[in-house]
């Protein structure tokens, strides 16, 4: 402090009082430790207690791991290598990793094609998830589903090159005529998608998967963690749409629109996954031409896309809801359409504000896809409990193999859920 | 969007229908209408032709023919000589039994961990966010089964604690644990007033419920009694002896006695027997949800702003009053409302009982009966409309809830 | 809200009312269920009027210009704006709506898109402007509302006066016939009322069809032409500002400026 002794009103600094450190008791290790671990007689109990828990943990599994056994080729070779000391059989993932990951059909010489499609999924998702790339590298987002497409079902190139052009054409159509009315756009998009596939399906010779470059795997043949990630990639994009149009149905003047989304909803969020699976499995296939054959993949995709919107409806009606009043008050007074209202100044700031419960619904849904273990589909969880635990070899596991699936999940969920925090903080401090 | 007064109605033009306010979503509507109207039509055509061609119809008769397969963990009476009505009823049961422990424990674990991850201890801070990121990351059909294999595969079977060289024993000679399941010791009365035992429980019921409603007149009392004077009497003792004196009472008067289970043969006899697929379900279900409900926990206090808190202690409030009466009462308001809808969490995930064979209704309406009958399309149906039901029965309540609890504003 | 002294000269050579008929309200009565909220409004709005709406919170100024440009569905009586009937065709909305300028108390500007895409997006998507075209008009009006440099921004990056002058410049981009104003500077700090009053001035010089709802009262006398007071959803008295401000007939009129003007 200055001179402030005399007794008078006036002042006037006379100086710049420097930065000082602060006293020493107020620093360091013993400080921090005194402060967060024992500051009280309560604390220090609790310190000591979580201590004791953490010892128990890392003590049994320290040395379960550092003892584990790579090398073997069945449960009783690890038993014997180990001698009885305590010790992981990690053998069972280096000799059966490709049934975990790719399931135990797939053809072991195509495993580069899955795995390229894994790869390629991150280029796809870059600029969807990452405001700041180029927004050229979109095109190859577009692309994308019919290239893994082709990849991992393989058979012939047509199929893929048939349905983009489909897409091509009607987003062509939509971007033609879409600006001056969107229903002409929106109609004559989808009929503009269904010519070219009629017309490009009659044109696939029959029998033409059979000497294709790449050769046709079916979808019963897919499993492992590789179908969970399908799964999950494929319902969750397709139902971001779904949930889009549900979420403005459900926010709609017209009461019967209204009413029909509200229970389509309700209904999905009411019942669980399960029973949804079941209907995949057993029910479904009455609903479709009698003479036609829809493999259970499509059908587990349908009912769990359905699932899905259902949930994602929800959160985007919440960032619909969250958007002002006046921001659809400003597009009226400008004289936009609904469509245009929507497409131009409502949906691109719901959507964004949506992004990151969109993201835990996704999160939700890709740990939700191991429940098709129950109806017969080998995923990661359906090959640990079905062909690997029933070999004679690694019956017994139970750890290794329980805990890898876990670990796998736990990076992929954990991962999903960091960015989304991120995007979270992002949208905070954002400007526009 | 704008309307006039009557419009002279010789002027309706055909192009009004898409450019009149008033008949625009009219028509959108007829639209949709006509558009659902035709898939239905569609899909029940298909269904028809598809049951035709099975040889099947839509009939739920099934249900009073003989279930044959028995079930092992039951509230009620069942044999297999019973219907697949009854076996689905013994099913419901069993999933709300398993729906309502898994509530009661996930919310001890939720608010325990919430409130221990505000802890100012760093360490179990970080440990309780470990344990949420843990186990909300990874699916609850893993924790389900990881769970039921440590019941099976790692716990002793019965035979293991007999003999004189026995590899386990049991605790205090009460507690039995295990590969089949947790004996615990009946509690039964022998000098009961009535005949049969559940008479004799809902009594006890009955009793708590008179202990809880004295209870309450107490508190008003003493809330007027503070309101009158300013000092809030001491409750405490009053409270202790409304609840502890009746029960202590009729306890001794019924004579209550103590069934311990005991080994007989190759397995536990008398006591109740907690099966090892409840204990794996209940146990994840709650330890799932229970790090959801942290994070509500821990979401609904730290929304309350320190403002909040700061207003309160400047007002002179001590600490524990400021929680009670300015922070807890908003941090509710926040936290019930997600709460509520962990618990359809709960009795929706309750149907993975099928994973480890646990008889909830999923696993007998839709697993057994549906694969003995082939009765696909009822059971599913029937299923479904058990867990609507439920959930909106939990809905009801959570909007009864909100609109009580809504801040009354503008 | 205080009278704000506006210090330069007003050039009043161009703001005459002409003959022709802008507006025509008659018999218009709204209500929000049982309430009722515009009673029986009957008003003519000449081309080049400048028009002071002003009145107690709650007493219908606002619903009623609101519902000019059909943001609120009037029950009964008729409304006219540059000659087409404001009725439930769409076709009649969406033409008076490219007619009619709207600036809002909240200014809401489009806080995804950059102060350009927001006075461009209309014209290109409603008028079906070429993109360069609309946006050679937009920093023409930018210009005009002087913050060209800020074409670029997003809203959320300027200051309240500034995002309510982009507002007055998007809805002069469909070049309209007649703005109506909604409270523009309530929602200002003191500093920057007077950067969008001087805006809406020079609107006025230029001949433009304004209706303002506003406590500005300043602005009433020195550019309206026009002073409406309405109270309970009623129009209670219209007169000339001079005449209005220095001699109000009403004692709902009175009561109102005394608790407005006198401290």
């Amino acid at each position: 402090m200055t001179d402030q002794t005399t007794n008078s009103i006036a002042f006037v600094a006379d100086g710049n009082i420097p930065q000082s450190p602060p006293p020493a008791r107020e620093t360091g290790a013993v400080k921090w430790i005194r402060a967060n671990l024992f500051s009280s007689w309560g604390n220090s109990l609790l310190t000591i207690a979580a201590g004791l828990v953490i010892y128990m943990v890392l003590s049994g599994a320290v040395p379960w791991m550092w003892n584990g056994v790579w090398t073997t080729s069945s449960l009783s070779e690890c038993r014997e290598v180990l001698a009885g000391e305590v010790g992981a059989c990690f053998s069972v993932l280096s000799e059966r990793w490709n049934q975990l990951l790719f399931g135990f059909q797939y053809p072991s010489d195509q495993y580069w094609r899955p795995t390229l499609a894994f790869l390629l999924l991150f280029v796809a998702g870059a600029p969807v998830l990452f405001f700041d790339l180029p927004r050229k590298l979109l095109a190859f987002t577009a692309i994308y589903p019919f290239l893994a497409f082709y990849l991992i079902w393989g058979g012939t190139l047509m199929a893929p090159i048939v349905a983009f052009l489909g897409v091509a054409a009607a987003a062509f159509v939509f971007q033609t005529y879409g600006k001056g009315s969107f229903a002409l756009g929106f109609f004559g998009a989808i009929i503009a998608a269904f010519a070219v596939w009629f017309v490009g399906g009659a044109l696939i010779p029959e029998g033409a998967s059979e000497e294709a470059m790449l050769q046709a795997v079916p979808s019963r043949d897919l499993g492992g963690f590789m179908l969970n990630l399908m799964l999950g990639v494929t319902c969750v994009s397709l139902s971001v749409p779904l949930g889009i149009a549900l979420a403005l149905g459900r926010q709609s003047n017209m009461p019967l629109i209204k009413w029909i989304c509200i229970i389509f909803i309700e209904f999905v969020r009411g019942v669980p996954l399960i029973t949804l699976l079941f209907v995949a499995s057993v029910m479904l296939s009455y609903f479709f031409p009698p003479d036609s054959t829809v493999d259970l993949f499509l059908r587990v995709v349908i009912m769990i896309t359905m699932f899905s919107a259902a949930y994602i409806a929800e959160v985007i009606r919440g960032g619909l809801a969250a958007l002002p009043k006046g921001q659809y008050e400003a597009a009226d007074s400008l004289g936009l359409d609904y469509p245009q209202a929507m497409r131009l100044i409502i949906l691109p700031q719901a959507l964004k504000i949506s992004i990151p419960g969109i993201v835990n619904v996704a999160v939700g849904l890709f740990k939700d896809t191991t429940l098709v273990s129950v109806i017969s589909m080998f995923d990661l969880v359906g090959m640990i409990r079905g062909p690997i635990l029933a070999s004679t070899e690694w019956a017994g596991v139970y750890w290794e193999l329980l805990g890898a699936a876990a670990l796998l999940f736990f990076v992929v969920c954990y991962g999903i859920s960091q960015y989304s925090q991120w995007l979270e903080r992002r949208l905070a401090t954002d400007h526009h | 969007m704008s309307t006039l007064t009557d419009p002279p109605k010789d002027s309706f033009r055909l192009s009004m229908l898409i450019n009149d306010t008033r008949y625009r979503s009219l028509t959108f509507q007829a639209l949709a209408f006509l558009a659902m109207a035709l898939s239905f039509w569609y899909l029940g055509n298909n269904l028809v032709a598809n049951l035709r061609a099975a040889g099947l119809n839509i009939n739920f008769g099934f249900l009073g023919d003989t279930a044959g397969y028995d079930i092992s963990q039951k509230l009620v009476e069942y044999s297999n000589q019973d219907s697949h009505s009854s076996a689905a009823f013994v099913g419901l049961l069993n999933t709300l039994l398993v729906a309502f422990l898994a509530c009661i424990t996930a919310t001890v674990f939720g608010v325990v961990a919430g409130v221990l991850r505000l802890s100012k201890n760093w360490l179990v801070s970080k440990l309780m966010a470990f344990y949420v990121e843990i186990f909300r990351n990874i699916p609850v059909l893993i924790w389900i089964i990881i769970i039921f294999t440590i019941m099976t595969a790692f716990m002793p079977a019965p035979r293991a604690f007999r003999g004189d060289n026995a590899t386990a024993t049991m605790v205090f000679d009460a507690f039995a644990f295990t590969n089949r399941g947790i004996y615990t010791p009946l509690p039964w009365f022998s000098r009961g007033i009535f005949e049969s035992q559940t008479l004799n429980w809902v009594l006890v019921l009955l009793v708590a419920c008179g202990s809880w409603f004295a209870a309450r007149r107490v508190n008003v009392w003493a809330t007027a009694k503070q309101e009158e004077t300013g000092e809030r009497p001491n409750t405490l003792s009053m409270l202790l002896g409304i609840w502890l004196v009746p029960f202590v009472i009729l306890m001794l008067i019924m004579g209550l006695s103590w069934e311990y289970p005991a080994l007989k043969g190759f397995n536990f006899q008398g006591g109740i027997k907690v099966g090892g697929p409840l204990i794996a379900l209940w146990f994840a279900l709650s330890i799932y949800t229970g790090a959801f409900i942290a994070e509500n926990v821990r979401a609904g206090i730290q929304a309350v702003s320190k403002g909040q808190t700061e207003a309160a202690a400047a007002l002179g409030l001590r600490p524990s009053k400021v929680m009670n009466l300015v922070v807890l009462p908003q941090a509710l308001r926040i936290i019930i409302p997600p709460l509520i809808s962990q618990y359809l969490n709960i009795t929706k995930n309750s149907s993975l009982a099928i994973v480890v064979g646990y008889a909830d209704i999923t696993a007998t309406l839709g697993g057994i009966t549906l694969n003995q009958t082939g009765r696909a399309i009822e059971c599913v149906l029937l299923l479904m409309a058990f867990y609507l039901t439920a959930s909106l029965l939990i809905s009801l309540v959570m909007n009864v809830y909100n609109a009580s609890v809504k801040l009354k504003e503008r | 809200m205080s009278e704000l002294a506006i210090e330069r000269e007003i050039d009043r050579t161009k703001m005459s009312v002409s003959d022709e008929v802008a507006i025509q309200i008659t018999g218009m009565n709204k209500w929000y269920g049982q309430f009722h909220v515009l009673r029986d409004i009957n008003l003519t709005v000449n081309r080049g009027e400048r028009i002071v709406i002003a009145g107690p919170s709650g007493s219908g100024k606002s619903t009623m210009i609101r519902c000019l440009n059909a943001l609120e569905e009037h029950q009964e009586g008729q409304i006219i704006v540059d000659g087409t009937e404001l009725t439930s065709d769409l076709k009649n909305i969406d033409k008076i709506r490219s007619e009619v300028g709207m600036c809002f108390q909240h200014f809401n500007l489009f806080p995804h898109l950059t102060i350009l895409e927001n006075c461009t997006l209309a014209p290109i998507w409603v008028r079906k402007t070429a993109k360069k075209e609309a946006e050679e008009l937009a920093m023409h009006f930018l210009e005009k509302v002087k913050i060209p440099e800020q074409a670029h921004k997003y809203p959320g990056m300027l200051s309240g006066g500034q995002q309510q002058r982009v507002a007055i410049a998007r809805s002069l981009c469909m070049k309209p016939r007649i703005m109506l104003f909604d409270e523009p500077t309530s929602a200002l700090d003191p500093e920057m009322i007077k950067e969008v009053l001087d805006t809406m001035i020079e609107l006025a010089e230029e001949g433009m069809t304004m209706l303002c709802v506003t406590h500005e009262m300043g602005f009433a006398r020195q550019v309206a032409n026009r002073v409406i007071f309405m109270a309970d959803g009623q129009i209670v008295e219209q007169n000339e500002p001079e005449e209005f401000f220095n001699n109000p007939q009403s004692e709902r009129t009175q009561q109102f400026l005394s608790q407005i003007l006198g401290h």
